[in-house]
């Protein structure tokens, strides 16, 4: 038995990819034994902590400008902080599944806020719970901080109601566009009045002064509903789990949702009471995951791109700055999603600009080159610029990378032959341009960075 | 026959067959299509731009008893009407304005506006509603709606190493170039080129992924050639300041008097968050923008092309009426919208000046939705229908 494809695939989706001596191990593994080691390596969770002072970063009326430029210098640093720790966790943790979900939630409950702790705080709740439960996840989510003021729930009270959470909830983080109404919005959102969170501690308080104790008519059903009852009457509709597996799909096997597949999710998580584990073993082990349509045909984002490259050949960065560059360029900076329905994804992340950059990037990174752009400042970014008199990053044209190319060669079994190397890099088919221009090339180190700087190398 | 050699087969028989159209030589196109081609040229001042103190309304009491220490003094503003003025730092713009070639719209935004920068934003790239999110940009889908005429992604170029989602539509997508040498030479490397040259497999042309992977590398490589070729058969002969701006609109003055076959150019100008001792900062970056633009419209009008050319500036917001306490001022909502052009139906001040009498929780109540703006150039300058773009019917307005 050999199940090298398909263990190779399993790992380009469960994961950031697989290192040839992984492969060569279990190559003549089950499906079911190689899914249940992807969960063993995953088991343990582990925080990131590089954030540890939770600033203020409101203006008092009595701060001098000095002191609002330290502020907003060390909001800066905090930031590009938390980036660089959680980027190097990807790269360097055992535990990929869960470094995939956790990126996976990231995602799916969008974030952006200026303050790192509670985006620290965030990402620690989606990492914990990435395998998890669904519910447990969601509540707590919607508890953090970050949530309740990214969404504004800080200003939903009995008085005056704010919408925006309710309306998020179901729209994008349960169950879709189509399955409830504005009235529903409405009065949700009376039910989750009171959710709110004390800065200073960065935790959760209920607030009953400001929570609305009356009669509230949510999806036909009429009581005086708190808000864990409202997310509780929306668990409780299978939409709910269809339209999460419908997202998973997307994320896991393909853009094109198959209803089939879908609806068996479904039965799966709904069933299981929305145990996020269970589900992705049952995917992973289906035979239709591993069919021709569903291999080598998701574009990687630029995250799971730069991870790939970056545990494939163990390169370590002198500067950390150059993978938040890496990201701006491509168009996904962690911890700054567009909006709070998150990276469209797919398509979207490619264009003729960030295809050259993506085509180009590997070799200077494994090349120690020189990579020549100037990005675009987020707009987050402008009251840093200003505050500090620059129109503009300065930008840093070396990688200042170190791949370890004796380790990356070391691990390549003799006599592989160098098309068997490129396809074992790649996820597609290789066409048979690729296989001569591969076949041409003498130097092996060339030949891998060639292969690595393919429209191939975008898909997983 | 297999279908796949049966491809390959007629592919080697006729190369043309399986030659996208966008690899045709360009001498096809007939150069007087090129007439009265329209330019669009849009800048984007990002952070935040505080239009009180780049149009000010040195005549309204208000501005002063709101702006103890950042007001502009009546006698340093460069005076349009008896309310409203410049601040001095757009000096340059003030004869642009004289000519007629320049129309201030006042109090733009849009309905529950957004205060945080990334998704207002969104919001002004992507022409959406404040609650609705959109996964593509307006010029994106302006792209997506007319592709009769404009199936490269040339079409709309961003000066940027970037592409920025206003430019990203669902099938269609304009192209970022800083450097057009620099675009050239990085698409013909060796390697990158045998991949292109390459047309001997069906499944480059394919309709998945990978064939959208190709497509956009072939588009890119055969962009890159054709914006090179074009633009170096022409030469700035004006002079525009050593700035970032200035040499970005002495690109796009290269391109335009090249006679490339662009229709949108998109720049950025970052910087306007001026939270914190804004009279400086902001000043600044006002003059590199006044300086820059008038040296591109004054370019412009000596090479002819003023008429056929439209400038818009806009920034994701204004800023609160009300400075805060560090000397500067905080997010707000509706701003100024500069239109440049060499036929304006409605040159100088476009309507009323901000009304500060009026204000919602401190902030202006804007007048103009910005998406009446971009209807407008849809409609009577891009010639598209604004309702296929915006997603709904927007009536426009009257400055062209």
């Amino acid at each position: 038995m050999n199940n090298a494809r398909q263990i190779k695939h399993l790992y380009a989706r469960a994961g950031f990819g697989i290192r040839f001596e992984d492969l060569h191990d279990r190559v003549n593994w089950s499906i079911k034994k190689t899914v249940k080691k992807l969960f063993e390596t995953s088991a343990v969770s582990q925080p990131i902590t590089v954030v540890d002072e939770n600033l203020d970063l409101r203006y008092h009326k009595d701060q001098t400008e000095e002191e609002k430029k330290v502020i907003q210098d060390l909001r800066n640093k905090q930031e590009k902080g938390l980036n660089a720790a959680w980027f190097t966790q990807m790269n360097d943790s055992e535990a990929q599944l869960r470094e995939k979900m956790t990126l996976f939630w990231h995602n799916h409950f969008a974030c952006n806020i200026g303050n790192s702790y509670y985006a620290q705080q965030l990402n620690n709740i989606q990492r914990a719970n990435a395998l998890g439960n669904f519910k447990t996840l969601l509540i707590q989510v919607s508890q953090t901080p970050a949530m309740l003021q990214f969404l504004n729930n800080q200003q939903n009270v009995k008085a005056h109601p704010n919408e925006n959470f309710a309306r998020e909830l179901m729209e994008l983080f349960t169950i879709g566009r189509g399955h409830y109404t504005e009235q529903d919005i409405k009065e949700s959102a009376r039910a989750f009045t009171g959710w709110q969170y004390d800065g200073k501690t960065a935790s959760y308080v209920f607030r009953p002064g400001v929570h609305d104790t009356g009669l509230k008519t949510f999806m036909n059903n009429t009581a005086n509903f708190c808000g864990e009852d409202i997310i509780d009457i929306i668990l409780k509709n299978p939409l709910t789990a269809k339209y999460i597996c419908t997202k998973l799909y997307k994320y896991l096997v393909n853009e094109v949702p198959d209803d089939t597949h879908v609806e068996q999710m479904t039965n799966v998580f709904y069933k299981g009471n929305y145990e996020i584990g269970p589900l992705l073993e049952f995917v992973f082990t289906s035979d239709w995951f591993y069919e021709d349509k569903n291999t080598g045909n998701l574009v990687k984002s630029p995250v799971e791109f730069l991870v790939g490259l970056n545990r494939q050949f163990y390169v370590k960065y002198d500067n950390p700055d150059v993978l938040l560059q890496f990201q701006r360029t491509l168009g996904q900076v962690l911890f700054r999603p567009p909006n709070v329905a998150g990276w469209p994804g797919g398509r979207s992340w490619i264009d003729s600009s960030s295809l050259m950059y993506r085509m180009k990037i590997p070799s200077t990174v494994l090349s120690a080159g020189v990579i020549d752009f100037s990005g675009k400042a987020t707009p987050e970014d402008e009251a840093y610029l200003a505050s500090m008199r620059k129109q503009q990053f300065s930008v840093i044209k070396r990688t200042q990378s170190v791949p370890d190319w004796d380790k990356f060669l070391q691990r390549i079994p003799m006599k592989t032959t160098h098309q068997e190397v490129a396809e074992f890099m790649l996820e597609p088919k290789l066409n048979t341009t690729l296989v001569a221009e591969v076949n041409r090339m003498t130097d092996i180190k060339t030949m891998v960075i060639q292969v690595v700087s393919t429209p191939e190398y975008q898909l997983c | 026959m297999e279908r796949r050699d049966f491809l390959k087969k007629t592919a080697l028989a006729s190369g043309a067959l399986m030659i996208p159209a966008f690899l045709k030589p360009f001498e096809a196109f007939a150069m007087d299509a090129l007439s009265g081609y329209k330019n669009l040229v849009i800048i984007q001042l990002s952070g935040g731009n505080d239009g009180l103190n780049t149009v000010v309304p040195f005549g309204n009491d208000i501005y002063y008893q709101k702006r103890k220490t950042i007001a502009l003094a009546q006698d340093k503003v460069i005076g349009l009407t008896d309310m409203l003025g410049l601040n001095p730092n757009l000096s340059a713009l003030k004869e642009i304005y004289d000519q007629g070639w320049m129309s201030i719209i006042n109090s733009v935004g849009y309905p529950n506006p957004d205060r945080s920068h990334f998704r207002s934003m969104d919001i002004w790239q992507t022409g959406s509603d404040a609650n609705q999110f959109l996964t593509t940009g307006w010029i994106g889908r302006y792209l997506d709606s007319n592709c009769q005429t404009c199936s490269n992604p040339y079409t709309a170029i961003e000066v940027d190493d970037t592409l920025s989602l206003a430019m990203k539509g669902a099938n269609l997508k304009g192209i970022a170039v800083q450097d057009p040498n620099r675009l050239f030479q990085s698409t013909r490397e060796p390697f990158f080129k045998d991949l292109v040259q390459d047309k001997h497999d069906a499944a480059h042309l394919s309709e998945d992924n990978l064939g959208y992977l190709y497509k956009t590398m072939i588009e890119t490589y055969s962009s890159a050639d054709y914006i090179q070729k074009t633009s170096k058969t022409y030469n700035v002969t004006a002079t525009y300041p050593a700035t970032g701006l200035g040499n970005q609109l002495k690109n796009i003055s290269k391109f335009i008097n090249s006679g490339l076959q662009t229709r949108i150019y998109y720049v950025s100008l970052g910087g306007f968050d001026t939270h914190v001792g804004q009279q400086d900062q902001q000043g600044r970056q006002l003059k590199t923008y006044g300086d820059a633009v008038a040296a591109f419209v004054k370019d412009l009008k000596s090479t002819g092309k003023l008429d056929d050319t439209l400038i818009m500036t806009f920034s994701e917001f204004g800023r609160r009426v009300e400075q805060n306490a560090s000397n500067g001022t905080d997010h707000g909502t509706a701003n100024n919208v500069f239109i440049f052009g060499g036929k304006l139906a409605k040159a100088g001040i476009y309507n009323d000046a901000p009304n500060l009498n009026d204000l919602e929780n401190g902030d202006l109540k804007y007048q103009v939705d910005f998406r009446d703006v971009y209807a407008t150039l849809l409609d009577k300058w891009l010639e598209v229908n604004n309702s296929q773009v915006l997603n709904k019917n927007f009536s426009g307005l009257n400055f062209i």
